[in-house]
């Protein structure tokens, strides 16, 4: 009996708990000060949409989180595990995958190998046959060098290299920018199918059509803050301030 | 031609292969750091220089400086041990300075080097002989020559030849071949990345370092009975080493070893044909090939 009570109290606890947790996060390049705290958080299985014009910090909030600015400062937790002082590979090891958006195909790399190189973090990552089922182009090409893939090949490669890891939290940064239309509906059904599989998803987007058809949160990021934080209900009824604050 | 003998020529090719399994030995760790770490290592002839004195200190020193009856390191336990000795310090070297200057111009990690070079010789020259000292400990196997049809060449020699070669083809297998190699060519090409995978790249380039030592400890090593053990050894060579690694590419692996085993040759040859030119011909071909390929035989254009 005491014993049920307490995994009910573990498991509302856990639900409670969001998986990724941003709090007054400030970030460096150099001496330009470029987030000026940061404050988020998606719970578990959920996408949030980080959405803002360019050079608002939607990228640099991802690579704050994983460590990858020149300093930061504040919090980021990751399954209630404090990142702040970690290095980029222990932030990684928690399970998180990024896709960055240059994408960062490595050119010396065949397709295979770009799929390889990332170590396993957890179980339950994808197969390579379920991956190049989702991805049959990559299939095809799996011999091939890395970066003589087209621009939507390589955004497969890359989100399939992290899919291969056993990755529950994902850092997408413009994964869909500069795409033909057929390819980011692969990739927008691909993210369906991911939440379905209940991955928790951080999207930073340009695109609000992407953004409104996947999220369950958005954040509205200006100048390396959050202005503006609602659930994606909300979105149809704040669409005029949404497109008048990313000028479109 | 024709008046010089084919015996002369052929003993040459070999000998010329002979120093050029040593060049590419050393011109593979160097294109090692270099392609891995962006280092340019002038240090690496100093390396070797400490992998030819830790044979010979092994053999001749440590018993009486341990105060151990009978303590000697053997040529096979110099070979096995001095290299790893070698990529340790490599690796506090890596830890204590280089990393500390990785983020600066490449030019720092050249001029840190250099100055090292110059203190390990310094330091060596302080308690060695100058002039050098010969290695005694070649093993009785290895003693003796082979009838190679043609010649008669020292079994020695075949010997360190074989050792270059196998550690080439090893290291090549090691950095196009295995998950290693890719996780190593991955934090070169894109260090951001590869950590956020999960993958330790401060760690990784620390191993590189020390990959690159341990290949210039063993050059070292194997050059200590052919050549005398003194401090200014590895400077003397470093410079055609370095001219070997810019001929074959700055990081190209495969460019090293075979631009190394191929001017060995070419200067031998030289050295039937024309002697004076063989000391030079080496820096000929370096700045024809400057002039034609900015990037090297093996390298990419930027």
């Amino acid at each position: 009996m005491r014993e049920s009570a307490l995994v009910t109290a573990a498991a509302s606890n856990a639900a409670a708990m969001p998986l990724l947790q941003v709090r007054d996060l400030h970030a460096w390049y150099g001496e330009s000060h470029v987030l000026h705290g940061i404050r988020f958080e998606v719970p578990e299985g959920q996408l949030i949409s980080l959405l803002g014009r360019n050079g608002s910090g939607r990228s640099t909030t991802l690579r704050a989180i994983l460590g990858l600015v020149g300093r930061r400062q504040g919090s980021a937790r990751i399954h209630g595990v404090e990142t702040i002082a970690l290095p980029t590979h222990r932030i990684a090891r928690l399970g998180v995958g990024w896709c960055p958006e240059e994408r960062a195909i490595f050119s010396s790399l065949s397709v295979e190998e770009n799929l390889h190189l990332p170590p396993r973090l957890a179980e339950g990552g994808m197969p390579l046959d379920e991956l190049y089922t989702l991805f049959p182009q990559l299939a095809e090409r799996r011999r091939s060098q890395g970066t003589r893939l087209s621009g939507g090949e390589q955004q497969m490669l890359a989100l399939a290299r992290i899919l291969r890891t056993g990755a529950r939290l994902l850092l997408l940064d413009e994964i869909t920018e500069g795409l033909a239309p057929v390819i980011v509906e692969r990739i927008e059904a691909t993210l369906q199918l991911l939440k379905s599989r209940a991955y928790t998803i951080v999207l930073a987007e340009q695109n609000l059509g992407v953004a409104s058809r996947l999220a369950d949160h958005i954040a509205l990021i200006e100048h390396g803050q959050v202005v503006e934080a609602f659930a994606a209900s909300e979105l149809p009824a704040r669409r005029a301030d949404v497109e008048a604050r990313l000028g479109v | 031609m024709s008046d010089i003998p084919l015996q002369a020529v052929l003993s040459q090719v070999m000998l010329g292969l002979n120093n050029g399994a040593f060049y590419a030995l050393l011109s593979l760790g160097l294109a090692v750091i270099y392609g891995m770490l962006e280092v340019v290592n002038f240090a690496h002839g100093a390396l070797y220089m400490m992998g030819a004195f830790g044979a010979l200190i092994g053999l001749e020193y440590l018993e009486a400086w341990t105060g151990i009856p009978g303590l000697r390191l053997t040529f096979w336990w110099a070979l096995l041990l001095v290299p790893l000795v070698v990529g340790a310090f490599g690796v506090l070297v890596e830890a204590l300075l280089l990393r500390r200057i990785a983020r600066l111009e490449p030019i720092y990690g050249l001029l840190l080097t250099f100055g090292l070079a110059l203190i390990l010789e310094g330091v060596f020259a302080n308690g060695f002989s100058a002039a050098g000292e010969p290695y005694n400990g070649k093993p009785e196997a290895l003693e003796g020559v082979v009838n190679l049809g043609f010649m008669f060449f020292p079994r020695y020699r075949l010997f360190s030849m074989l050792v270059a070669v196998l550690s080439c083809v090893a290291v090549w297998w090691v950095i196009e071949r295995t998950r290693l190699g890719a996780q190593l060519r991955a934090g070169t090409e894109n260090p951001a990345v590869t950590s956020a995978f999960g993958i330790n790249v401060p760690r990784l380039r620390s191993l590189t370092y020390f990959l690159g030592a341990a290949l210039a400890g063993l050059a070292g090593v194997v050059a200590a009975p052919i050549y005398s053990v003194g401090p200014h050894m590895g400077a003397e060579l470093i410079i055609v080493v370095f001219a070997v690694v810019v001929i074959g590419g700055m990081g190209s692996i495969l460019g090293a070893v075979m631009t190394g085993l191929a001017l060995g040759v070419l200067e031998g040859l030289v050295k039937v044909v024309y002697p004076p030119m063989a000391n030079t011909v080496v820096f000929v071909i370096m700045a024809l090939v400057l002039l034609w390929r900015p990037a090297g035989l093996f390298g990419r254009e930027a």
